[in-house]
C-alpha cells in the first residue's frame, strides 16, 4: 500500500467514526498516528496540536493537514485534509437529499420542534466551561460580553470581532515587549 | 451567481474561524441566514442538530448542508446542489491549509513568544463571545415559539432548553443523547 493510500485510509477512518467534531478527534488521532502507525512521536504530535490551535480553520482538518504534510509534504497534507472531510461530506449529502423529501412531514417537524431549543442549550453550555480554558480574569472578562453584544445587539459581523481581537492582542503584545 | 457567492462566503468563514466548530456557527449564521438569506433560522438550527449527530467536524457538516440547501433554494436540480455542497465544503478548507503550510514551522518555534501569546490572550475570550452570540441569536420565536401565539409551545420549549442545559452542563450527558431525548419529547408532546 502506498503511503498516500495509507494516509487517506487512516484519516478517512478517523473522519468516519468520530462523533462530536474537532476536539473529540484528538484522542482518536493520537491513538492512530502515534501509537499504531508510529508516524509521529508524542512531541511531534503536540507540535501538531499547537499548529492546529493557532491557525484558523477546522481543528480536525488542520491536524490532518499538518500530519500529512510532515509525512509527505504538501501533497500528503492535501490527502490528509480531504480524507478527513470526505466522509462528512458524503454522509451529510445523503441526509440532505433524504431531508428534502421529508422536511414537510408532520412527525419530522414535531421532532425538530423539540430538538431546536435543545440545540440552543448545547451551544450555550460549553461557553461557561470555556471561561477557565481561555484564562478569563478580572481584566479580560468584559471581552466575551462586548463581543457577544456587538454581534447580537448591533449586528456587527463576527469577522470584525475576530480581527479587532487579533490586532488588539498584537499591539498589546508589542507594547509589553 | 450562487457558486461564486458560496465560494467567497465559505472561504471567508474558513479563514476567520478560530476556536472550532461552535465558534464557526456565529460566522455561518451571520453570512448564511442574516446576510444572504440562503436558509431560515429554523433550517439553520436543524442543520446544527444534524451536524452534531453525525460523525466528522461540525464545520464541514454545516458547510456541506448549507451549500446543498442554498443551491436548492436558488432553484437548481439536486445534482447541481451536490456540486454546491462539495464546493462550500472545500472552500472552508483551502485558505487555512495554505496558511498552515506557510507558517507551521514559525508557529512551532515561536508559539511561546509574547506576541503570539498576547494575540491568543484576546482571541480566546472573544471566541467565547462569538459562541454565546450564536446561542443568543438562535433564542428566537422561530425556535422557541411565539409566546403571544402559543404559550404552550413556548413553555415546552423553555422547559426543554433548561433540561438540555442542565443535562449537558451538570450531568455531562452526551449531546447526541440530549438531541434524541428532546426529539422524542417533541414527537410525544406536540
Amino acid at each position: 500500500m502506498s503511503i498516500y493510500t495509507d494516509i487517506f485510509l487512516t484519516f478517512a477512518k478517523i473522519g468516519s467514526f468520530t462523533l462530536g467534531g474537532g476536539y473529540a478527534m484528538v484522542q482518536t488521532m493520537e491513538k492512530e498516528v502515534v501509537d499504531r502507525k508510529h508516524w509521529l512521536d508524542k512531541e511531534e504530535f503536540m507540535d501538531t496540536l499547537v499548529v492546529a490551535q493557532s491557525t484558523p480553520g477546522l481543528f480536525a482538518i488542520d491536524m490532518a493537514s499538518h500530519i500529512g504534510m510532515k509525512l509527505k509534504g504538501v501533497k500528503g497534507g492535501i490527502v490528509g485534509a480531504l480524507a478527513t472531510a470526505l466522509p462528512s461530506i458524503v454522509a451529510i449529502l445523503l441526509i440532505a437529499i433524504f431531508f428534502q423529501t421529508f422536511k414537510d412531514n408532520v412527525y419530522v417537524e414535531k421532532i425538530f420542534m423539540g430538538v431546536r431549543p435543545c440545540v440552543v442549550a448545547l451551544i450555550l453550555a460549553p461557553c461557561f466551561g470555556m471561561a477557565k480554558k481561555a484564562k478569563l480574569t478580572k481584566f479580560n472578562w468584559w471581552i466575551p460580553i462586548v463581543a457577544a453584544l456587538l454581534i447580537v445587539a448591533f449586528g456587527i459581523s463576527p469577522i470584525w470581532c475576530i480581527l479587532a481581537a487579533g490586532i488588539g492582542g498584537f499591539i498589546w503584545g508589542k507594547m509589553k515587549d | 451567481m450562487i457558486f461564486w457567492e458560496l465560494f467567497y462566503v465559505f472561504s471567508k468563514i474558513g479563514i476567520f474561524n478560530f476556536g472550532g466548530g461552535y465558534a464557526m456557527l456565529s460566522l455561518i449564521q451571520d453570512e448564511v441566514v442574516n446576510k444572504h438569506g440562503w436558509m431560515t433560522v429554523n433550517e439553520f438550527t436543524d442543520i446544527v442538530a444534524v451536524s452534531q449527530s453525525t460523525p466528522g467536524p461540525i464545520g464541514i457538516n454545516c458547510a456541506t448542508y448549507t451549500g446543498y440547501t442554498a443551491v436548492i433554494h436558488a432553484g437548481y436540480p439536486t445534482w447541481v446542489a451536490v456540486l454546491g455542497a462539495v464546493l462550500a465544503s472545500l472552500s472552508v478548507i483551502w485558505l487555512p491549509f495554505i496558511l498552515m503550510v506557510s507558517i507551521s514551522k514559525y508557529l512551532i518555534k515561536h508559539h511561546d513568544s509574547k506576541v503570539v501569546t498576547s494575540i491568543f490572550g484576546t482571541l480566546r475570550p472573544t471566541i467565547i463571545g462569538l459562541i454565546a452570540a450564536a446561542a443568543l441569536m438562535l433564542m428566537s420565536k422561530e425556535n422557541f415559539g411565539d409566546p403571544t401565539e402559543s404559550s404552550f409551545v413556548f413553555v415546552v420549549s423553555v422547559v426543554l432548553f433548561m433540561f438540555a442545559f442542565v443535562g449537558t452542563r451538570l450531568y455531562k450527558i452526551h449531546p447526541i443523547i440530549m438531541i434524541l431525548l428532546c426529539g422524542l419529547a417533541g414527537l410525544l408532546i406536540y
